[in-house]
């Protein structure tokens, strides 16, 4: 077995038993990239020097015999829309293809202090709006299952390179799914904290009432391991969460007795791809059958969720995409003679066409005459699937769904047609609306091999029970053993 | 102007005297190199958010007190979105459907007549940057450059009612707000700084009309005298095109210092749709009853209070009133004046006379003068007890305020003090009534004037010391 | 309904220049989306307070002491025309 390929945990324990070096490991991860990433294609950046630097940096401390932090030496990377000091900062749009940022966000500080080296910046739908990498400004990202499908999206590159072994583990962005929805689609855990437990600062805005950073791990204990290490407060986001922060680890448990699990019956309608049904039943069955209750629950408003997610996500998107403008940095269209004209070349230049849609969409929403049927209609909606939830919980300790309401599509297959594409996400972007924790954890594989996710939402700051639930999940299913059937080293692309 | 009613309201921002910025922690010091107060906050890069300076909210809820407003106890921001080049993120954060107070006035007087004009609003909001045009103006221009380091300053937007009904009540109203705003310390309102700004709505109706008339606003006016002479030309504009029958246009106009006019900007642009929705990046800010009173403690007494208790505690001129409460140091050096002294009129004589002109000559503020109250008081007990003459303590005062002496040194020094003496004086009126039999034939021929002639004499043979009131007794006792 | 017109006039306020085929296209899929909302419509909101933050949170303040600002060279370091310490932008219409 290669290095490239352990967890988190493992890499970790490897390292202060002295059986490898932070080196070692990150080399080897590293040459992983440089031989499947033409095949993947995850990676925006590689930024193999920071990396190497700072496994040298862990190798030395560890020599002094001195402590260390639970992700040093461990690579990771980074979706590109967290901010990276003297690091391209792309977002995958023509707009920033060239910015290089001026300084670090809270997430990647935090990373940095605990000596996690940094890969490189993995490839998203431009400005994290998609669900399937297609909207990328520069190249698809390949799902490791299946290259001629999609990895998911918004945080593809992230969800793919976890799977592909080119990142022990990665950081993704989640406004309405996009850690879940490609960490499900790729066959890897992803975690989208309750919103505020994870600081925005550095994050480039996408919904900003929506918008979490998460992790994406090969399993439910590195899920973990990497929220105790970017959770807690930070006085630069003022809607992040002043709440201690637990380790998470701790949580982590086979035994489910006595645990109380809703099963919302509006998650299991038409739609759903009876295979991937399967696979969430079987695992529900086996959560029963080691001690969880089970129980119905509704959430009535689930099917107007997807249309209130639609209006204000790209309401708040409009505004906060205005900023590129090409005065200060990014793309400028070179040839306008005035401002105006040069307002609206850069931006119908710089901007791809999902990205204009839904800057359309959101302008339209807030605009006059329209602002109350659309954009206010829709928070009082938000409020109305708020309670569902909140009900819910009063009954039940978890509610679990499949994360998607099909394996992983392929590509080409729903670029066109927008509202196909956004009801991949119609399963997700409820715990965005109500700010819940949600993880998405493999339980299985359809006939064709390709990965089921199984969400697990949770109670504001119940991330401790989530994984708890998670971890159950991956050792009743033994979902993690499967691995992709990817070249180990060099050569070819696939089997 | 007769025949139609003057209806102003006026709209004022006033920069807060903060260090840093509203929502990051850039320092908010005037006059430095463009963009070298800015940061990725400010710049509006991808990623930064905001957070919320505690200080400006407390000036905000201070001027707002200060300007008898309710403060509203639920506070949210909200994004007003529009493309500008010195708007980095292409939003303000402002308040707009729940200002921090409202319902506020300010007392104005006028031509002997007091009067409140009603204050709509106050809300908090940050500045934009500020675009430097390569030619004359914006439109003479190939390029324009943008400076940042007044981005992100916090500011509060207060919008009166259109209760001014000329403008010299508009200017009334401004000196007074800008007098509040310093009071209380919360701007330092300079408009060559640009701290303080201004923008006017005006319209004019037939007297007796209850229905408003068509709106226009006025904007680039750069200094209160500004303000009322656009005004003025513009109600007088108005007036012109409703004698003829025309119709006001509902538009903004430019005021053109250098032609004294006002101009129409084009108005080509689409009505603006600023798509405001609350702020996600800022939560909600409650302020409590408990906050408030603590805000409200720190208040200075207020021009006006100082208004009506120097009218009619100290019995002041409404003329003088004005003048020293203008300058909230100069007033608490009045005070502390009379304190030392109980005459506040001869006080504020001095105050407003003197004591200005050497102030204004040799730039000085009151706060760094050599003279104190106490010298000040000093002076004014010499010439009461007749000690020196007025024109000696002017002398004295001078002399103090350029060196800091004790006044009573100066006079010792510099001889000053007054003959009182009887003997002495009538020696020299015995001099001067012998040595001039002209003007002694004219007073006895009923020339009253001609004693101020030989009044004067007898000062220039005492080099000024004599005391004159004395000089006139012993001179009217002699030629009787 | 949102006419091609209205896309055009949206367009302008989102500074946004489109093809007549994105014109087109756009007016068509954001019918879709719009239709979609319109089931919102038929939920009763009476008395729902609209949830405009995501967590229950109030009174987020820091203190006002100013830091060191950027060094200018890093402020301009990404802009695509500086000049003189400035950014610079093409003749401003309006």
């Amino acid at each position: 077995m290669s290095l490239y390929q352990y967890t988190a945990h493992e890499l970790r324990d490897m390292l202060r038993r002295k059986e490898v070096s932070a080196a070692e490991i990150t080399d080897s991860v590293l040459e992983r990239i440089d031989s499947l990433d033409s095949v993947i294609k995850a990676y925006v950046t590689v930024t193999a020097e920071v990396a190497k630097s700072m496994a040298k940096a862990v190798d030395a401390q560890l020599a002094q015999g001195s402590d260390l932090p639970e992700l040093a030496g461990i690579p990771m990377g980074l979706k590109d829309n967290l901010n990276t000091k003297g690091i391209r900062t792309t977002c995958s749009s023509k707009m920033l293809e060239n910015y290089i940022s001026p300084y670090d966000s809270t997430v990647y500080e935090k990373l940095i202090k605990s000596m996690s080296p940094l890969l490189g910046k993995l490839n998203m739908d431009e400005f994290a709006m998609g669900s399937s990498t297609e909207n990328s400004a520069f190249f698809n990202t390949a799902n490791p299952w299946d290259l001629e499908r999609v990895p998911g999206g918004s945080s593809g590159g992230s969800a793919a390179a976890v799977a592909a072994d080119e990142a022990i583990f990665t950081l993704g962005s989640d406004t309405g799914g996009s850690i879940r929805q490609p960490a499900a689609f790729c066959g890897v855990v992803g975690l989208k904290p309750t919103y505020g437990r994870v600081s925005r600062y550095g994050l480039v805005a996408f919904a900003s009432s929506l918008d979490q950073i998460g992790p994406i791990t090969k399993d439910v204990t590195d899920a973990a391991l990497v929220l105790t290490a970017i959770a807690g407060h930070d006085p630069m986001d003022s809607t992040s969460v002043n709440k201690e922060v637990p380790d998470y680890t701790k949580f982590l448990k086979e035994d489910v007795k006595g645990l109380k699990i809703g099963l919302p019956k509006e998650y299991f309608v038409e739609g759903i791809d009876p295979e991937v049904k399967t696979k969430v039943m079987e695992t529900v069955q086996k959560l029963e059958e080691a001690g969880a209750e089970v129980k119905e629950i509704s959430l009535p408003h689930t099917d107007a969720a997807l249309a209130t997610y639609y209006i204000i996500a790209p309401a708040e998107a409009s505004s906060n995409l205005a900023r590129y403008d090409g005065v200060r940095y990014g793309y400028r269209s070179e040839t306008a003679p005035d401002v105006l004209t040069m307002y609206k070349k850069t931006r119908s230049e710089g901007f791809g066409p999902e990205v204009k849609r839904r800057i359309m969409l959101g302008t339209y929403a807030l605009s006059s005459g329209y602002y109350d049927a659309y954009y206010l209609k829709a928070q009082k909606v938000r409020t109305l699937i708020v309670q569902d939830f909140q009900k819910a919980f009063e009954e039940v300790d978890v509610i679990v769904s499949s994360t998607t309401p099909t394996p992983a599509f392929k590509m080409g297959d729903k670029i066109d047609d927008p509202m196909s594409m956004y009801l991949s996400d119609m399963f997700t972007l409820p715990a965005n609306m109500a700010a819940i924790p949600a993880i998405s954890v493999p339980c299985g594989y359809t006939e064709a091999g390709l990965p089921v996710g199984f969400q697990i939402m949770g109670p504001a700051f119940g991330e401790g029970t989530i994984l708890h639930v998670a971890y159950a999940v991956e050792k009743l299913t033994g979902a993690r053993e499967r691995r992709p059937k990817l070249p180990e080293k060099g050569g070819a692309a696939c089997e | 102007m007769s025949k139609y009613e003057t209806i102003i309201g006026l709209e004022v921002h006033a920069e807060l005297r903060t260090k840093s910025k509203l929502f990051c922690d850039c320092s908010t010091t005037f006059g430095a190199e463009p963009n070298t107060q800015v940061c990725p906050i400010c710049l509006g890069l991808p990623g930064v958010l905001p957070v919320l300076n505690k200080q400006a909210v407390e000036y905000a809820i201070e001027a707002a007190l200060a300007l008898n407003c309710e403060i509203q106890p639920y506070n949210k921001f909200d994004r007003k979105n529009y493309f500008y080049p010195d708007l980095p993120k292409a939003y303000q954060i402002s308040q707009y459907d729940l200002p921090l107070a409202r319902n506020g006035y300010v007392t104005i007087h006028v031509d002997g007549k007091t009067k409140k004009i009603g204050i709509t609003r106050i809300h908090l909001e940050e500045e934009a940057g500020k675009s430097v045009h390569s030619g004359d103006n914006i439109l003479g221009s190939e390029y324009s450059l943008e400076d940042y380091n007044r981005t992100g300053i916090p500011l509060i937007e207060i919008v009166s009612e259109p209760d001014m009904r000329s403008p010299a009540e508009a200017y009334a109203y401004l000196t007074t707000l800008k007098n509040i705003l310093q009071y209380t310390g919360v701007s330092d309102c300079k408009m060559e700084e640009g701290s303080l700004r201004c923008d006017a709505n005006i319209s004019i109706r037939p007297v007796g009309s209850d229905k408003f008339g068509t709106k226009v606003e006025l904007k680039n006016l750069n200094s209160f005298r500004a303000v009322q002479k656009a005004l003025e030309y513009e109600e007088k504009r108005q007036a012109k095109l409703l004698d003829r029958g025309e119709k006001v246009i509902q538009e903004t106009r430019h005021w053109d210092e250098s032609t004294g006019r006002t101009h129409s900007m084009r108005s080509k642009e689409e009505a603006n749709d600023y798509r405001y929705f609350p702020e996600p990046d800022l939560v909600p800010v409650v302020i409590s009853t408990e906050w408030i009173e603590k805000v409200r403690e720190r208040l200075p007494e207020l021009p006006e209070a100082k208004w009506q208790r120097f009218v009619h505690e100290y019995g002041l001129p409404e003329y003088d009133t004005e003048l020293i409460i203008s300058n909230r140091d100069m007033a608490e050096f009045f005070e502390a004046t009379v304190k030392l002294h109980n005459d506040p009129k001869t006080v504020s004589n001095w105050v407003m006379g003197e004591l200005t002109r050497l102030l204004k000559e040799s730039g000085q503020a009151i706060t760094e003068s050599k003279v104190t109250p106490e010298v000040l008081a000093r002076v004014i007990k010499l010439v009461d007890k007749g000690t020196i003459s007025n024109t000696a303590a002017k002398t004295v005062l001078e002399e103090s305020f350029k060196t800091g002496k004790d006044p009573d040194d100066i006079v010792k020094e510099k001889g000053l003090a007054q003959i009182s003496d009887t003997a002495e004086l009538e020696k020299v009126v015995a001099e001067v009534i012998a040595a001039n039999p002209q003007s002694v034939e004219d007073f006895r021929n009923g020339k009253d004037r001609a004693i101020g002639f030989l009044v004067g004499q007898v000062m220039k043979a005492t080099k000024g010391r004599a005391n004159p009131k004395l000089v006139n007794e012993l001179l009217r006792k002699k030629l009787q | 309904m949102i006419t091609k017109d209205e896309v055009q006039k949206v367009a302008h306020l989102a500074r946004l220049e489109l093809s007549e085929a994105e014109v087109e296209l756009f007016t068509e899929q954001l019918n879709q989306v719009l239709e979609a909302a319109e089931k919102l419509q038929q939920l009763d909101t009476t008395d729902v307070e609209p949830t405009a933050y995501a967590v229950p949170m109030q009174n987020v303040f820091r203190e006002d002491i100013p830091e060191p600002s950027m060094p200018r060279d890093e402020v301009l370091a990404n802009a695509p025309d500086p000049k003189d310490g400035y950014f610079r932008v093409p003749k401003i219409m309006d």
